[in-house]
Parts: structure tokens; sequence; C-alpha cells
């Protein structure tokens, strides 16, 4: 059986070893490949599941996406206790060691880069969701309203007392964005979360990504973690330590797309613009949310 | 922290499909390529992806 090469994250060579027992996609032990001064964590992983057929198959399976992630993610989170990775995007495979070596060539730049920026920080997820309505007694069933008019009234006052929800959810948004964004280096607004897919209760109005120095992760999460109870039915979620994840790909605008193989040059899925639309995005996604719960 | 949860499929997504450098392999992941049949994980899938659009926000003809 052919292997193809898996690789997990580019870093700076390392003093410690990896920890023996440390296995990545497919089961199989991650291993180093030095190359220019840089450091690729790859595993042999089998062509079989691996080809380009086989991966966009496997994509169809939320099983064997879910176990890639949690391997891709479980080599990247043992090396973030030993160095600062640049962690790639799942599934990225080479054929073999020498495209592999030829590709940090065509990159280190890049490489070495990104590796500046991101040394000794690392990424803390924050969200922020809206906590789902205490199950409102059913106004019809105890008063049932006398008349036409008092029934649209009433249902004009339900509507207003959501649109305000929304606009004190959005303001403790983006207050409480505004002030993590002061205490870290850089941040991303990744789209809000279906809770439909995400199976928490509410509705997320601000997913963030934070780039912070490791040195001042602990005040940071407790400046987060003050906010938590802050602003009644809002509710708070902190994850992380993450690899910089959300900050590994190339700044907007200073993208230069690295052609390094033949074939197609994948267009910068980077987070430009999101800036922008991260929060606005939040009411369109909700209509899908409950399309998406009914075909659950 | 004190407890560790397990990290939810979303927040991983969220980084692994839309963060992360992004390199050429010789085989590489494109999620805009696939043609998503379930629902839940195309919609899984472009939540945490921009490129690929919602299958909800605008209905498309049915074929």
């Amino acid at each position: 059986m052919t292997g193809l090469r898996y690789v997990y994250a580019v870093c700076r060579p390392f003093g410690t070893p990896l920890q023996a027992e440390l296995t990545g996609v497919a089961g199989a032990p991650a291993a180093l490949l030095h190359h220019h001064g840089l450091v690729a964590v790859v595993s042999t992983v089998p062509e079989a599941d691996f080809c380009e057929e086989a991966l966009k198959a496997h994509l169809e399976d939320l099983d064997w996406l879910a176990a890639t992630a949690r391997a891709h993610q479980g080599v990247v989170d043992a090396l973030t206790t030993v160095t600062t990775p640049l962690p790639l995007r799942l599934g990225t495979v080479f054929r073999d060691d020498s495209a592999l070596r030829t590709m940090i060539e065509a990159r280190e730049d890049d490489f070495r880069r990104l590796l500046d920026r991101l040394h000794g920080r690392v990424e803390w997820g924050v969200k922020v969701y809206m906590e789902p309505e205490p199950a409102e007694p059913e106004p019809a069933a105890a008063a049932r309203p006398a008349s036409g008019r008092d029934y649209l009234r009433s249902r004009r006052a339900r509507s207003h007392a959501q649109e305000e929800k929304w606009q004190r959810a959005e303001r403790f948004a983006h207050s409480l964005h505004e002030r993590l964004a002061e205490r870290a280096e850089d941040f991303r607004l990744h789209r809000p979360q279906n809770s439909a897919l995400s199976g928490t209760p509410g509705q997320n109005v601000l997913n963030a990504a934070y780039l912070v120095p490791r040195a001042h992760s602990e005040e940071f999460v407790e400046l987060v973690d003050r906010t938590k109870g802050e602003a009644p039915g809002m509710r708070v979620e902190l994850t992380g330590p993450w690899a910089a994840y959300s900050f590994s790909g190339e700044e907007s605008g200073g993208a230069e797309p690295g052609a390094v193989e033949s074939g197609t040059v994948e267009s910068g899925t980077v987070e430009s613009g999101a800036e922008e639309s991260g929060m606005a995005e939040t009411r369109a996604a909700e209509s899908g949310e409950e399309k998406a719960g009914q075909d659950r | 922290m004190i407890e560790r949860r397990e990290v939810a499929l979303v927040d991983l997504l969220d980084r692994l499909l839309a963060g992360g450098v992004v390199l050429t392999g010789d085989i590489t992941l494109r999620i805009a390529d696939v043609d998503l049949v379930r629902i839940d994980l195309n919609a899984l899938i472009s939540s945490v992806n921009q490129q690929v659009p919602s299958p909800f926000e605008e209905p498309e003809e049915p074929v």
C-alpha cells in the first residue's frame, strides 16, 4: 500500500522530541521532516483514503470529518505545548517527502514571516449567545385576545421586544469585542454559528478569535470571565488556547497566491472582509437555522 | 481552566476549514468542489466557509 504525506503544521525546529505516542490522522504516528531550517509535522496516510476522490467522498461523512479534524487538532495541540506551530488547513496532502520539500522551499519566506508574527502567541475564541427565551406561556391560552386589533397589538409588542433584545445583544457583543480587541494583538470575526448545527442553545451573535501573547493569556481569560453575567440574557463562551489557526492565512491585501505545485491554486479563503460582515450576518443565519433544524 | 470539555466540532471546523495556512498540496481538500449531499454537513461547512454559498440564503431553482 502506498502512503501519502499528510501535513499538520510547519514550525521552527524545537528541542524536544514529539511524544512517542502522538498519533495523527488515520492513527499513524506523527513525524518531523526537517528542511531549510523549518520543520514540517507529517504523518503517512493511506492513498486509498486520501487521494482526491476518496477525500471528496469522505467529506460527505460527518463522522470521518469529525475524526479527521480531531486527529489534526490533536497533533497541532501537542505541538503548541513545545513550540508555536503554524497550523495548516485540514486536508493538505503531498505525494511524498520530496514534494513536501519543494513546497517548503517555495513558501519558506511566508512561513518564516508568519512564524515570527505568531511566535509566543495563542488564539482565544470568544462567542456571545443570546439566551433562548424562557418558554413564555402562550398568551393565546391564558388570555385570548378579545379582538383582531388586540391580537395585532400584542403581536407587534412581541416583535418590538424581540427587536430590542437584538439591539441589546448587538450592543453587548460590540462593546465586549471592543474591550477584547484592545487587549489582543489582532482579531478575526468568524461567521456566527448556526445553533442547529452547534447544538448550543441560543443565537450566536459574536464568534470571534483573538490573538494574544501567551504571557498575557491569563489576563485575557480573566477579562472574559468578568464579563460573564454582565448582561442579562447573554452568554459568553471562551475556547482555547488554540494554535493561531485564524491568523495563519495570508493577511488580506498582501496575499500573493503562492503558485507552488501544478494544479489549481486555491483562492484565498482568508477572513478578508470578515470584520465588516461577521456581526451583520447573524440575522441571515437565523432563518437558515430553522430550516436546518427540520432536516436533522 | 478547570474542566476541559471536548472541543465542539463547529469550533474546530471554524478553524480547520476556514483558518490555517492554505497550501496547494498534491492533493488539496477543496471544499468548494465537493458536491455535498447531506444537508447538515452542507450547512455545517458553509457556515464556516464563506466560499461555499449557504444552501439556505437563496434557495436555488429545483433541478
